[in-house]
């Protein structure tokens, strides 16, 4: 098989309402694994149950699957509108430990009047103010990753210290609402930052994407959608470099197109991976972001069916090349902002 | 002899040697190490990471090994300051409670899985849904020990800032409990959700919960505090009590005053489980075990700690002491600040006039002082004499079971796992199998009724 030339990558949403137990999820991750996926997603909001069916807070069920996989990301929606800042950036670091590394974050935001009241602290904020918040939230949580250098233990017997305390950091941070003071409570995380996802739609989360996003899902219903993806993809990226961001480098953008799939047979199986072909060739995204309409079903034609295609083309990979999620996204391992400043003060 | 017959049963549960005193982080380097005796090579205790997941697979796994009822997290939202800087000394950082749990829930089967978070700075929708996910995730082992937090220190890391006074953080604990259980109550047995509304002094929210009852009806509730409020509080609400008293006579005390205030709730004695934290240390022989005790010591109060230990006392910068000389001539300054995310000493003249007493009596240097006044071990011995001694506490009613705080990081159950769990099972006080899946089996309560 010829090795792709650039990487094509792939995701699959492991949402399924109404499932309260582990192994349905342990198996999905397990399965998409064995598919040299890039990660797999969970969606998260503070909703009331839809049609009867409930479901389970997203970074508990991805920390339950971690141990029981080694290379697969794990990306939970979390919702910043009425959570603390400092638990979101505290879970999510305590993900990418439990993980080793595989930890991702999808930035959402809560606007319905049903989950405000389930708070009963504030009304619904507008789009535009959830996004404003939101941009601080994912702000000020890479600011508490970094809040601890990378060698900040020194378990220095002699002096009797455990840390250095120079190399660790107040955030002292002003948000829209809020102040988080610092430092976090949890050593940086082993990516540095766990790989940060948001969804662009239409609104004011595309600007929160183009200024913090790793990986941005967009949207996509059938073939016909490919030339909007595209634009939005190249919208995503002039905003992207407006910010001061380097596409090229430590700003990378992986775009993935995130399309419903419902796979019957082989031959849907491979007339997805026909249609990945396409989109990928002509440029329309980085890669894929399948959401499966039944999830038992499509993700075993997924992995047996397109995934095999996709490798015979030389267009998938056939093995994990590193351990971290920002390693099967190329993505660097971000410095530290605090590090760096002392560096150059 | 006392006779051996059918011994109450206790429960035993293990706290994560992290973020403490009592955890020994900087031992002599690894290698072969012999006992004075002259006796078989030792392994030495290994020391490793306090954040790396395999630390706490680990003791996870030793732990359910020895048929504990349950594993326990400390909660951290602040790091810890001392005049006016993070806290160096101990171990620092830690990951957060309830993801690490989900983590474990995956490589144990039945050891229950408590953690620590406050109802200070969260809110009940939110804690009452990670709760009840960790319960079904876990098939029924979750609990949670709900801590309140006063200081605005602590508050500043939060948007709500967070300063209560100190009755009024129990009255919100105890509501936002109440509301936690009323949002676990709101499905149907059939698995339908029903609307929930609570309207009261500190919570005001409504709608409908997105998670089924959990396994065990309601996750395990533990409280920690000893004030009056405290205690009050774990008599209307809680199923376990984590208390801190080591001695048979104090815990006797506190495990008659407990009991005694379950009856206006309506609530038997069994229905509430006293376990007070404890520490151990074994050895083949009493000497060995007493002179283990003693390195320990050592190693938990470095001079750097010792010097710490004193300002907290004192209130005062004392960095000018030598830790191997004697106590300061000056006294403590009662109302002087020099530690933030600590518990705090009230009775700093009455403290100092002790310790000075105790120094001046035996000789002894500040170091000296601070080891012989903090932290003793609770049970030391050697194994068969650590197991009696614990089923003695038992037996007269001065805990129902303990929680072991071990000092090293992951190794620090092995031993007694395999040393003294044996042992208590032989006399019949600890149990020879899981009864059952969930962590309520294990503390023989009883799931919470349904509400119709």
């Amino acid at each position: 098989m010829p090795e792709p030339t650039r990487p094509l990558h792939l995701a699959v949403a492991l949402d399924r309402v109404g499932t309260y137990d582990a192994g349905a999820y342990v198996r999905a991750a397990r399965l998409a694994e064995r598919g040299r996926l890039d990660f797999v997603t969970l969606g998260d909001s503070f909703g009331p149950p839809r049609r009867g069916a409930g479901r389970l807070d997203a970074v508990g069920v991805l920390a339950r699957v971690a141990p029981v996989t080694e290379r697969i990301g794990l990306v939970p929606t979390v919702t910043t509108t009425h959570t603390e800042p400092f638990h979101v950036s505290s879970s999510l670091a305590t993900l990418d430990w439990v993980s080793r590394g595989r930890a991702g974050w999808t930035v959402a935001v809560s606007l319905g009047e049903d989950e405000a009241r389930h708070f009963g602290r504030r009304p619904a904020p507008t789009a535009e103010a959830a996004w404003r918040e939101a941009d601080a939230v994912a702000d000020v949580v890479a600011r508490l990753w970094d809040s601890w250098e990378d060698d900040a233990e020194i378990r220095d017997v002699a002096t009797g210290r455990f840390v250095d305390r120079d190399k660790l950091h107040y955030v002292d941070f002003q948000g829209p609402g809020f102040g988080v003071r610092g430092p976090s409570i949890v050593p940086r995380p082993p990516q540095g930052h766990p790989v940060i996802a948001v969804e662009a739609g239409a609104g004011p989360s595309r600007e929160a994407a183009a200024r913090h996003a790793d990986v941005v899902f967009v949207r996509a219903e059938h073939a016909g959608d490919a030339r909007r993806v595209r634009a939005v993809r190249d919208d995503l990226r002039r905003r992207a470099r407006d910010n001061g961001r380097d596409l090229a480098g430590g700003g990378r953008i992986v775009v993935l197109a995130s399309l419903p799939v419902a796979l019957y047979a082989a031959a849907d199986a491979v007339a997805l991976a026909d249609l990945v072909g396409d989109w990928y060739a002509d440029g329309v995204a980085d890669g894929f972001h399948f959401r499966p309409r039944d999830p038992d079903r499509d993700l075993a034609l997924l992995v047996d069916g397109t995934v095999p295609v996709l490798q015979h083309r030389g267009l998938l990979r056939a093995f994990y090349p590193g351990g971290t999620l920002r390693e099967h996204l190329c993505l660097p391992r971000p410095a530290n902002r605090y590090a760096f400043a002392k560096e150059t003060a | 002899m006392t006779p051996p017959q059918a011994p109450r049963r206790m429960h035993l549960a293990a706290h994560f040697p992290g973020v403490n005193n009592t955890t020994v982080w900087a031992v002599p380097p690894a290698g072969p190490t012999t006992t004075p005796a002259g006796g078989a090579a030792r392994r030495p205790p290994h020391f490793g990471s306090q954040i790396d997941f395999a630390s706490f697979e680990h003791l996870a796994r030793v732990a359910e090994r020895g048929l504990f009822d349950f594993f326990f997290l400390a909660e951290g939202l602040r790091l810890r300051e001392h005049k006016g800087r993070i806290h160096d000394l101990d171990v620092v950082g830690r990951p957060e409670s309830l993801t690490v749990l989900a983590a474990l829930a995956a490589v144990t089967e039945r050891l229950g899985l408590a953690a620590t978070v406050s109802a200070t700075f969260n809110e009940p929708y939110e804690l009452a849904r990670r709760l009840a996910s960790l319960d079904h995730l876990s098939g029924g082992r979750a609990a949670w020990n709900v801590v309140t937090s006063s200081d605005a220190f602590t508050g500043e890391n939060f948007r709500r800032g967070g300063y209560l006074q100190h009755a009024e953080r129990y009255a919100r604990a105890a509501e936002f409990v109440a509301t936690a259980r009323e949002l676990w109550d709101s499905w149907t047995p059939e698995g339908v959700p029903r609307p929930f509304a609570h309207h009261g002094r500190h919570f005001r929210v409504s709608g409908e919960f997105d998670v089924p009852r959990p396994p065990q009806g309601h996750p395990v509730v533990i409280q920690a505090g000893d004030s009056g409020e405290g205690r009050e509080f774990a008599a209307a609400a809680a199923d376990v009590v984590f208390s801190r008293h080591g001695t048979l006579d104090e815990g006797r005390a506190f495990f008659a005053d407990v009991k005694r205030r379950l009856a206006a709730y309506g609530r038997a004695p069994g229905d509430l489980k006293i376990m007070p934290g404890v520490t151990h240390v074994l050895g083949d022989t009493a000497a060995e075990a007493q002179e283990r005790a003693a390195e320990i010591r050592r190693q938990q109060v470095s001079p750097q700690t010792a010097l710490l230990t004193l300002e907290q006392v004192w209130g005062r910068d004392l960095s000018s002491y030598d830790p191997d000389g004697p106590l300061p001539a000056v006294d403590p300054d009662p109302g002087g600040e020099v530690s933030h995310g600590r518990v705090r000493h009230h009775d700093r003249l009455a403290v100092a006039a002790r310790w000075r007493a105790l120094s001046e009596a035996k000789g002894l240097s500040i170091r000296q002082t601070v080891i012989e006044t903090t932290g003793r071990q609770s049970f030391i011995g050697t194994p068969r004499q650590v197991a009696d001694e614990m089923a003695r506490f038992v037996a007269a009613e001065a805990a129902d079971g303990f929680i072991l705080v071990p000092h090293l990081t992951p190794g620090g159950l092995d031993e007694f796992v395999d040393r003294v769990v044996p042992l208590l099972q032989e006399r019949g006080a600890f149990r020879t199998e899981y009864s059952g899946p969930t962590l309520r089996d294990h503390l023989g309560l009883a799931r919470p009724r349904e509400r119709t």
